[in-house]
């Protein structure tokens, strides 16, 4: 499965979860701290803790869709 | 609901038998309770919805329909409050929306977990301090006196940048603070003698700032006119307070828990990498906030399958919801390994989640790895049932934890 994580900087909070859970995918920018992504495609090994992530964000601020490799769009 | 029916309400909050300070609810309380949803009798009059599923939680604390502002007529209030919102000017944990993110967004990224490393040299130094002062006095000693209470007023103390000089007065009135056997007026004084501290202080950072959270606030934000000198006394005061005794309580119960589970306190003497996952089951399993999360239905709103409507308070019962069986298998086993327990809400849920997580965990991670290294005898002096519990206070945690070694 090919992923594309999308996260709303606008909901953001700041908390840092997502950093600590998923690393490789997020950072915070210097200046607010509010989420950043360093990929948008994560590969098959790291969209599990993708997910924690997602699962773990107080605001709901990140998002993740699959899609079957190969169906584009 | 007509207000004959209140008096015959559970009375809230809720607290645990004095057997063990690991129970979070008597069982008897939540037997009174009619669901998922139960109503409960507040402390300074009225009701609330009882919010005690992990799922539930999770959705009020999310909602954006529920307010945090204590100020609110009808805001379901478990703690006493400052009387004037005029005092109040920076706690930001009780506002909501654009006033509430004008506030934590000056924060986020001083407590960023890249930041938070940063600092972590001085926690460590503040650590091993506290414990060589600690062993120079005992055996036995008092593990929340020398261990617990200090080792995060200093950490707040090197975060805001109160000069070495300051640091026996900054510990005494904030002690003071947290001290049960403080009285309203010693809190007051104290708290008033901190306050002109940190006012000094905040002034003084505009002349000849430092490397720190006031200097980078005043430079940045007071200077250029976009926060005002009281609103950052109130955040600093704030920052005090919520990091004081929330860490110096899970400290106190995380001793305590390792020495009731002697096995993961040995497991850890001699694994120093397993302290992040033992943290996140700590702060699961002992939930100090366990008095909840109060907030005002500004709208109608369904949690749980039940309205809740306009005007009608409910409180996230933290503690419950990390013990939610559908969530964390056996619940009430402590089991450091449980690859799940980093979905515990020990620090809240929503927009007003603890900013100063990462700086909580560096701090339990420290301050628990050097305790089990440099204490390898460590023994409490005291039981579970006999060991002093401070029920009423606003975080739950220990009077006193007397160890040998």
């Amino acid at each position: 499965m090919s992923a594309r994580v999308t996260v709303d900087r606008d909901l953001c909070c700041g908390s840092g979860n997502c950093v600590v859970t998923a690393p490789e995918v997020f950072d915070q920018d210097d200046t607010e701290g509010l989420v950043t992504l360093r990929i948008t495609q994560p590969p098959a090994a790291l969209q599990e803790s993708v997910e924690l992530a997602v699962q773990l964000c107080p605001v709901g601020a990140i998002d993740m869709t699959r899609q079957p490799v190969g169906e584009k769009g | 609901m007509g207000s004959p029916d209140v008096a015959d309400l559970p009375a809230f909050p809720f607290i645990g038998p004095d057997s063990n300070p690991f129970i979070p609810v008597q069982g008897s309380d939540l037997e009174r309770l009619d669901g998922p949803l139960g109503k409960v009798r507040l402390p300074f009059g009225g009701w609330a919805w009882l919010v005690t599923r992990h799922e539930d939680v999770r959705q009020l604390l999310r909602h954006p329909g529920f307010s945090s502002d204590q100020y609110r007529p009808g805001f379901p209030v478990l703690n006493p409050i400052p009387q004037k919102q005029e005092d109040a000017s920076g706690l930001f944990i009780f506002m909501d929306g654009e006033a509430h993110s004008r506030f934590r967004r000056m924060l986020t990224a001083e407590f960023m977990i890249k930041n938070i490393r940063r600092i972590e040299p001085l926690i460590e130094e503040t650590v091993v301090d506290a414990l060589e002062k600690m062993r120079a006095l005992g055996p036995p000693a008092d593990l929340m006196a020398e261990f617990a209470l200090p080792v995060p007023s200093m950490t707040i103390c090197h975060l805001l940048g109160v000069p070495y000089a300051d640091h026996d007065f900054f510990q005494l009135h904030s002690r003071a603070i947290m001290d049960r056997e403080s009285g309203p007026a010693e809190v007051e004084a104290a708290l008033g003698a901190l306050g002109g501290f940190l006012a000094e202080l905040i002034k003084a950072k505009r002349t000849s700032p430092g490397e720190d959270l006031l200097s980078r606030l005043v430079a940045e934000r007071v200077i250029p006119g976009e926060l005002r000198e009281d609103e950052l006394l109130s955040m600093a005061m704030l920052l005090l307070v919520a990091g004081h005794e929330t860490t110096a309580n899970m400290i106190g119960l995380s001793a305590l828990a390792l020495l009731e589970f002697p096995e993961h306190l040995d497991a850890l003497r001699a694994d120093p990498s397993l302290a992040p996952g033992l943290v996140e089951e700590l702060l699961r399993y002992v939930t100090v906030v366990r008095t909840g999360l109060p907030r005002l239905a500004l709208e109608d709103a369904e949690i749980g399958g039940q309205l809740i409507r306009e005007g009608e308070g409910a409180v996230a019962m933290l503690s419950l919801a990390n013990r939610d069986g559908s969530v964390f298998k056996d619940p009430e086993l402590f089991d450091p390994q449980r690859k799940e327990a980093h979905r515990h809400m020990a620090f809240g849920f929503g927009l007003h989640q603890c900013i100063g997580q990462p700086l909580a965990r560096a701090e339990l991670r420290v301050a628990l790895v050097e305790l089990a290294r440099r204490f390898p005898g460590l023994r409490a002096e005291t039981t579970l049932a006999d060991v002093p519990k401070r029920h009423m206070a606003v975080t739950f945690g220990l009077g006193e934890l007397p160890v040998t070694w």
